[in-house]
């Protein structure tokens, strides 16, 4: 497979040649964090962090999107009538994308891309993304990738895997769309033996950092009801101020609601993203909320990430231990002590 | 001196839950990444040693409060102590059932001011010490001083000092004096209205929507928000920035003359946007129209919610 070598000094000009084939997403400084914006003329890429605040789950499954949409105008001859949005399909690449988050968007696929429902919008703009990897040379205490199936430098999700070597990056094609990226980006030299030892010597260095991970080993044999009923969760959801933190940072978050806008003679069909966090989300019509408490909503976050999600796909959690929610939870609340007392939960 | 808080609040806690004072006792507990620690509710007397104080306590404690019927211990610094009476003045809480446990503070560590100080590298560590903060992580280790990293509220914080409590957890706080409180709110005054309407655009570009502002405030305890009400459904739900625009402002104006820039909303953002630039105005209009600073007086009704016969205004009459 292709493998090849870029001096980091032109990587900005080499991505920005690209274009003419990808459209392509590269991480930007914005302020104190970084986020996956389109590489524009003027957009200066930043390689420089250790994971984008936002995921870039956004580039295949937008926080708003536009479904259908139709006219009230009586006027109109189509008035009433519900056309599907135009969409965009075009090939797109996300640079720099860490491999939790690639392993992710495999963990999101198998909701929206499965024998009992496809997604159309989300299979079609996923099929037109490559993902172009970026190994963590430095994972964080809070990173626990390792421990749910992916690790620092995990290649089974990506297009190309790229190695962070000082002054140049390392280009491994690890699929056919992969290498055709490579070999579309102008320059570059083949890797030699000297490279290809320093990037595996660099990739077990990172294996070796992540201290940190996220017990789950003994919640396949736990009973639903017993977790459901386990008697820590209102304790676990004290702090919890209900805010959608976690669920729009999560990389692996997908549920969504519909809403209808109108705007002077024409409605969009929108659907947005929710949060399992919020008592809306189960609100019924009747003004029945099975979830009305803080602590059920909460339990229903970790219990859909650690049990219904594996029991029912039976590859793994919900989780690609990327921790966005433990960095950024307003109140603390971590998925890995959760996870912990749910793992450690007896049956009665 | 704020560590030290620390043993007096286990002490306290313990001797409460075990001489039936309290059914429950709301603190802090010590987080598990740097800079965060977490709301933590405590029944047991046995389990007082889990409560924890240091310079990184920014969610408001208030919170916990609404609604409740039992008897609560909590701890509140100056900003917390005036959410608890508005609280109380708001018939939220009764303050018979509160035992509060008065914490004199000087100020919260700037989590985000620390991390641009070692440039964003990985912080794995910080401790503190009389005034001073060290910060560590792989490769690096450097010591700061509290009084430059203040979370901005708490820098110009002017209430240091709980103004309601059964005890104190130290002795009273000097307060800090000579302020120019309001200087970031003048500075938006000053502008024409075009660069006003720019400035709030930019600095609410990256909402999300995932509302942690409104739900790290006490006061946000409407048991349904405007933004949330779908019959009729007064704002959209999508990433819109006018429909963002619209939650941010009447977000703010339902903080009027009820905010005490406890910061814990700003604090919360997972995108770092200054939303106390909203409520700010609100508080600076609130002392000058008013002369009113919320939440120092349970026996005051907040301007807001009063009406006065002798009103000075012709148009009330």
């Amino acid at each position: 497979m292709t493998y090849k070598v870029f001096g980091k000094k032109d990587w900005a000009e080499t991505l920005k040649a690209v274009r003419a084939s990808y459209r392509v997403f590269v991480p930007v400084r914005e302020g104190d964090f970084h986020n996956f914006r389109p590489l524009e003329d003027e957009t200066i890429p930043n390689f420089d962090f250790f994971n984008t605040r936002l995921s870039p789950k956004s580039i295949v499954y937008p926080q708003s999107e536009r479904m259908f949409e139709c006219l009230t105008d009586p006027e109109s001859p189509e008035k009433g009538v519900l056309k599907e949005s135009a969409k965009d399909y075009t090939l797109q690449a996300i640079v720099g994308v860490r491999p939790c988050d690639a392993q992710a968007f495999q963990i999101v696929k198998r909701n929206f891309d499965n024998p009992e429902y496809s997604d159309p919008w989300w299979v079609r703009r996923f099929e037109s993304t490559i993902l172009i990897g970026l190994g963590c040379n430095a994972p964080c205490p809070t990173c626990f990738c390792s421990s749910v199936g992916g690790g620092p430098f995990d290649e089974g999700r990506l297009d190309v895997l790229l190695y962070d070597l000082g002054d140049k990056y390392a280009a491994r094609g690890l699929t056919e769309r992969g290498g055709e990226f490579i070999s579309k980006l102008q320059g570059g030299n083949p890797a030699d033996g000297k490279v290809m030892k320093e990037a595996s010597a660099l990739a077990a260095a990172a294996n070796e950092k992540i201290t940190s991970r996220l017990p789950s080993d003994k919640l396949g044999q736990k009973s639903v009801t017993a977790l459901f009923n386990a008697p820590f969760w209102e304790e676990a959801a004290f702090s919890c101020i209900n805010c959608g933190t976690c669920t729009f940072l999560c990389p692996t978050c997908w549920c969504f609601d519909i809403q209808d806008e109108v705007c002077g003679k024409q409605v969009d069909r929108i659907r947005n993203w929710d949060t399992c966090m919020s008592s809306l989300f189960t609100l019924e019509g009747s003004g029945h909320n099975p979830r009305e408490k803080k602590f059920q909503r909460v339990r229903q976050r970790f219990m859909h990430k650690l049990k219904y999600y594996p029991d029912k796909f039976k590859n793994g959690v919900q989780c690609s231990g990327c921790g966005r929610c433990v960095r950024y939870c307003p109140v603390n609340i971590d998925i890995r002590q959760v996870a912990g007392l749910m793992n450690e939960c007896e049956e009665k | 001196m704020m560590q030290e808080y620390t043993g007096k609040i286990r002490e306290a806690a313990k001797r409460l839950l075990k001489d039936g004072k309290v059914d429950v006792f709301i603190g802090y507990r010590k987080g598990t990444v740097p800079m965060m620690n977490e709301p933590v509710s405590i029944s047991d007397p046995e389990k007082a040693g889990l409560l924890h104080w240091d310079s990184s306590c920014g969610l408001n404690l208030c919170n916990y409060l609404t609604k409740r019927t039992d008897r609560i211990g909590i701890i509140a610094n100056g900003c917390n102590s005036r959410n608890i009476v508005t609280h109380i003045i708001e018939n939220q809480v009764k303050r018979e059932q509160l035992y509060i446990l008065g914490i004199p503070c000087t100020g919260m560590i700037d989590p985000r001011a620390v991390k641009r100080a070692v440039k964003f590298r990985e912080i794995h560590d910080v401790a503190e010490r009389d005034g001073r903060f060290t910060v560590k992580g792989e490769g690096f280790e450097e010591t700061f001083e509290k009084k430059d990293f203040l979370q901005k509220n708490c820098a110009t914080c002017l209430h240091r000092n709980p103004v309601i409590y059964d005890e104190l957890a130290g002795a009273l706080a000097p307060e800090q004096e000579g302020l120019d409180t309001f200087r970031d709110v003048k500075k938006i005054e000053a502008m024409g209205s075009d660069d006003k309407w720019g400035f709030f655009n930019r600095l609410i570009s990256s909402c999300i929507r995932c509302y942690a502002c409104r739900n790290a405030c006490p006061l946000c305890y409407c048991s349904t928000c405007f933004v949330d009400e779908a019959q009729p459904q007064w704002v959209g739900k999508s990433t819109d920035p006018t429909d963002t625009m619209t939650f941010h402002i009447l977000r703010a104006f339902h903080c009027a003359g009820r905010c005490t820039d406890c910061g814990a909303c700003e604090r919360a953002c997972p995108m770092g946007i200054n939303v106390r630039q909203f409520t700010k105005k609100l508080n600076k209009d609130a002392l000058e129209l008013f002369a009113w600073e919320a939440g120092l007086n349970e026996g005051q009704r907040p301007p807001m919610d009063v009406y006065k016969t002798d009103d000075y205004n012709d148009f009330i009459k």
